[in-house]
C-alpha cells in the first residue's frame, strides 16, 4: 500500500458512512442505540402505563438485530448498501432518540401525560386504534385526491385559456388576481352555507386551494413561451388548436410543475382544517376529536402518518415531473 | 458529440425533390411602430427570384433584411406593396415556404423526430407521410440521432435538424435567414457545402440572408445588395458560376471586391 493510500484510509475513519476492518461502524453503533432503547423501554417501568411496551422493545431490538447483521454484510449489497450506509448516522440518531424519549417521558415523567407520549404510546394507539385510523386515512386520501385532481384539473384548464386566448386574459385576470390571493379558508363559512352536504364543501375547499396556485402558474406559463415557437409553428402550417397542444402547453410545463407543487402544500393546509369542520371521518377530524378528550397520543399518532403520506405524494410528483421534463438542460 | 458524417447527396430519397417556385416581390415597403413613433425598414422593395434560383440577399445589420423574409413567408403583412409566390399573393404562412431562422428554434421539448414530423403532423398527413421523416434525417446525415433531445445537440447538428424540418415539407421556396450566423467557421464551411447539394438535388428556390459576401458567393447565383434602413435595393449582381466554387478563384474574389464596394467598403 503506498503512502498516499495509506493517508486516505485513515481518513476513511473519521468518516461515519465508512468501514473499518470489514465492520460498518455506523451500523455497529445503531445496533447499540436501538438496543439501548429495546432495554430501557422494558427494563425500566412507566411512571404511569401506556401499553405495548413489550411490543415496542421487541421491535427495536429486532431492528438492533437487523442492524448488527448489516454491520458485517453491508458492503456486499451493491447500491442497496450504499443508501444504507449514508444513511448510516441517521439510524444511530433514531436509536438516540428514541432511548431519550423512552427515558424523558414514560421512565422519569419529566414530559408528563397526556400532552407528551413515549414512543410506545404512539405505538400503541397504532394497536389499538388502528382500523379506526386506516379508515380516518381512507377518508382523507379521497376528499385529497377529489378535490386536487379536480382543483388542478379545472385550474390547469383555465390558465391554459388565460394565457391563450386576449378576452379570456382580459375578464378573467383581474378575477384571479383578486380572489387568487384570498386563503381558501376564508370561503369556508359561506361554501358551507352554499353546498348542501359538508363533504361538497370541503371538497370545493380543497378543489379551490390547488387549483388557484395551478391556474396563475399555468397562464403565466403560457403567456410567456416564446413567439419564435409560434412562428415556427406557423410557418409548418399549424393552426391554433395544434399550437396550442403542441407548442404551448408543452412550454408551459415546467411552470405548470411549480404551480402543481404549490398547490400540494396548500392542499394539505386546508385539507386539515376542511376536516376539522363537520366531517365524519379523517386524519384532521381524528386530531381535533382527540384533542377534545386528550388522546394526545392520539394525536401524535395521526400527525405521524400525515407526514408520511405528504411527503409520499411530494415525492410521487418529483417522479412525475422528472420523467415529464426529462427535456430540460440539466435533467439528463 | 462529434459533427455527423458527410452527407449522403445520391441517397434514394427521391421524394423529396419537388422542384422550385417563383418569387415576385413588387414595391414593398414596410413599417414598424415602435412606442407611437413610425420606424420605416423597407421602402419600395422590388425583385423576382426564378423557380429554382438561388439569391442571395446581402446587406447592413438592421437594414430590414429578416423582416423582408418574414413577408415573404407570409408571418406578416407588408404595410404597402405585393408579395406573391408561384404566381399567388402571400397573406399567411404555408409549408410550401418555409423560413429557416439564424437560431435553430428547435422544440425543446420534443424529439430530434418530433421537431422533423411537427410539419407533417400539423398539416394532418403524418400517416401517409411519415416515411419522409427517417429520409429528411438521412438526408442532413442525421439518421442516428432521431431519439435525441435538442439540448443534446451540437449547433450544427441543431441547425441541419432545423433543415430536416423544413425539408420533409418538401418546400418549393426556402427562405434562410443567416442559417450558418452563430456557428463556428469550420462546421459553418461544412453547411455551406450541404446547402449547396440540398438545394441542387431538391430543386427548390433559396433566398439566402447572410452579411457573409463570401458565404453569398459561394451559394448563390444572384446577389442583391440592400441599403442601410430602410432598406432599398442599391445593387444586383449576377455570378453564374459552376460548383462547387472556391473561395480563391480569381473571378470570386473580382465579384467579391465589387460586392464589397457597393456595400460601401472600399478595398
Ligand atoms: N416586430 C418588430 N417591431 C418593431 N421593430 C422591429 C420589429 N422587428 C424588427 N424591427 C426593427 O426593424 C429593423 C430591421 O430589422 P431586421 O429586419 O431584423 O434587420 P436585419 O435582419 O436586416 O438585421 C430593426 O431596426 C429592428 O429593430
Ligand atoms: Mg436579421
Amino acid at each position: 500500500m503506498t503512502d498516499a493510500a495509506q493517508t486516505f484510509d485513515d481518513l476513511a475513519i473519521a468518516d461515519p458512512t465508512s468501514t473499518f476492518g470489514g465492520i460498518w461502524r455506523s451500523g455497529v453503533l445503531a445496533a447499540l442505540s436501538w438496543a439501548a432503547a429495546a432495554l430501557i423501554t422494558v427494563g425500566l417501568p412507566d411512571v404511569v402505563p401506556w401499553g405495548s411496551a413489550k411490543l415496542f422493545a421487541g421491535l427495536t431490538a429486532g431492528a438492533a438485530a437487523v442492524f448488527l447483521v448489516l454491520s458485517f454484510v453491508v458492503q456486499r449489497l451493491g447500491r442497496a448498501g450504499e443508501v444504507l450506509r449514508h444513511y448510516g448516522p441517521w439510524f444511530v440518531a433514531v436509536g438516540v432518540w428514541l432511548a431519550l424519549w423512552e427515558l424523558a417521558t414514560a421512565k422519569f415523567g419529566w414530559l408528563p401525560k397526556p400532552f407528551f407520549s413515549p414512543p410506545h404510546g404512539i405505538l400503541n394507539v397504532y394497536v389499538t386504534d388502528g382500523p379506526r385510523l386506516l379508515l380516518c386515512i381512507v377518508y382523507t386520501l379521497r376528499l385529497w385526491s377529489l378535490g386536487f385532481l379536480s382543483g388542478i384539473v379545472v385550474g390547469y384548464g383555465a390558465g391554459v385559456a388565460l394565457g391563450w386566448s386576449k378576452p379570456f386574459a382580459y375578464w378573467g385576470m383581474p378575477l384571479l388576481k383578486l380572489i387568487g390571493p384570498v386563503p381558501a379558508t376564508a370561503w369556508i363559512p359561506v361554501t358551507f352555507y352554499f353546498f348542501p352536504t359538508t363533504f361538497g364543501a370541503s371538497i370545493f375547499i380543497v378543489a379551490l386551494a390547488s387549483g388557484i396556485p395551478v391556474a396563475i402558474l399555468t397562464a403565466s406559463g403560457v403567456g410567456s413561451v416564446s413567439r419564435a415557437y409560434y412562428d415556427v409553428g406557423r410557418i409548418l402550417g399549424a393552426r391554433s388548436w395544434y399550437l396550442i397542444r403542441r407548442v404551448a402547453i408543452p412550454a408551459a410545463m415546467p411552470h405548470v410543475f411549480v404551480g402543481l407543487f404549490m398547490a400540494l402544500y396548500y392542499s394539505f393546509a386546508v385539507l386539515v382544517v376542511a376536516e376539522m369542520l363537520g366531517a365524519k371521518y379523517g386524519l384532521g377530524w381524528y386530531i381535533q376529536f382527540q384533542t377534545a378528550y386528550s388522546g394526545y397520543a392520539n394525536v401524535y399518532a395521526a400527525i405521524i402518518i400525515m407526514a408520511v403520506l405528504c411527503a409520499g405524494i411530494v415525492r410521487l410528483l418529483f417522479v412525475v415531473r422528472d420523467r415529464l421534463l426529462r427535456w430540460q438542460e440539466g435533467f439528463i | 458529440m462529434a459533427e455527423a458524417a458527410p452527407l449522403p447527396l445520391a441517397a434514394d430519397t427521391d421524394s423529396l425533390a419537388g422542384g422550385g417556385t417563383a418569387v415576385d416581390v413588387r414595391a414593398v415597403s414596410h413599417q414598424f411602430r415602435l412606442s407611437g413613433a413610425r420606424l420605416p425598414v423597407l421602402d419600395g422593395i422590388e425583385f423576382s427570384a426564378e423557380p429554382g434560383e438561388f439569391v442571395a440577399l446581402l446587406g447592413p445589420s438592421g437594414c430590414g433584411k429578416s423582416t423582408l423574409l418574414r413577408l415573404i413567408a407570409g408571418l406578416e403583412r407588408p404595410t404597402a406593396g405585393e408579395i406573391a409566390v408561384g404566381g399567388r399573393p402571400v397573406d399567411r404562412p404555408d409549408p410550401s415556404r418555409i423560413l429557416v431562422f439564424q437560431d435553430p428554434t428547435l422544440f425543446p421539448w420534443a424529439s430530434v423526430r418530433q421537431n422533423v414530423t411537427t410539419g407533417l403532423e400539423a398539416r394532418g398527413v403524418l400517416k401517409q407521410e411519415r416515411g419522409r421523416v427517417g429520409e429528411a434525417l438521412a438526408l442532413v446525415g442525421l439518421a442516428g440521432f432521431a431519439d435525441a433531445y435538442p439540448h443534446q445537440l451540437s449547433g450544427g447538428m441543431a441547425q441541419r435538424v432545423a433543415l430536416a424540418r423544413a425539408l420533409v415539407n418538401d418546400p418549393a421556396l426556402l427562405l434562410l435567414d443567416e442559417p450558418l450566423g452563430k456557428l463556428d467557421s469550420l462546421t459553418r464551411l461544412t453547411l455551406q457545402t450541404e446547402l449547396v447539394g440540398l438545394w441542387q438535388r431538391n430543386g427548390f428556390t433559396a433566398l439566402l440572408v447572410t452579411h457573409d459576401v463570401e458565404e453569398a458567393l459561394l451559394l448563390a447565383s444572384r446577389i442583391v445588395v440592400f441599403s442601410d434602413r430602410p432598406a432599398r435595393i442599391n445593387a444586383e449582381f449576377r455570378f453564374d458560376k459552376p460548383y462547387p466554387r472556391h473561395r480563391d478563384a480569381p473571378d470570386l474574389v473580382a465579384m467579391r471586391r465589387r460586392i464589397l464596394g457597393a456595400l460601401g467598403f472600399a478595398t
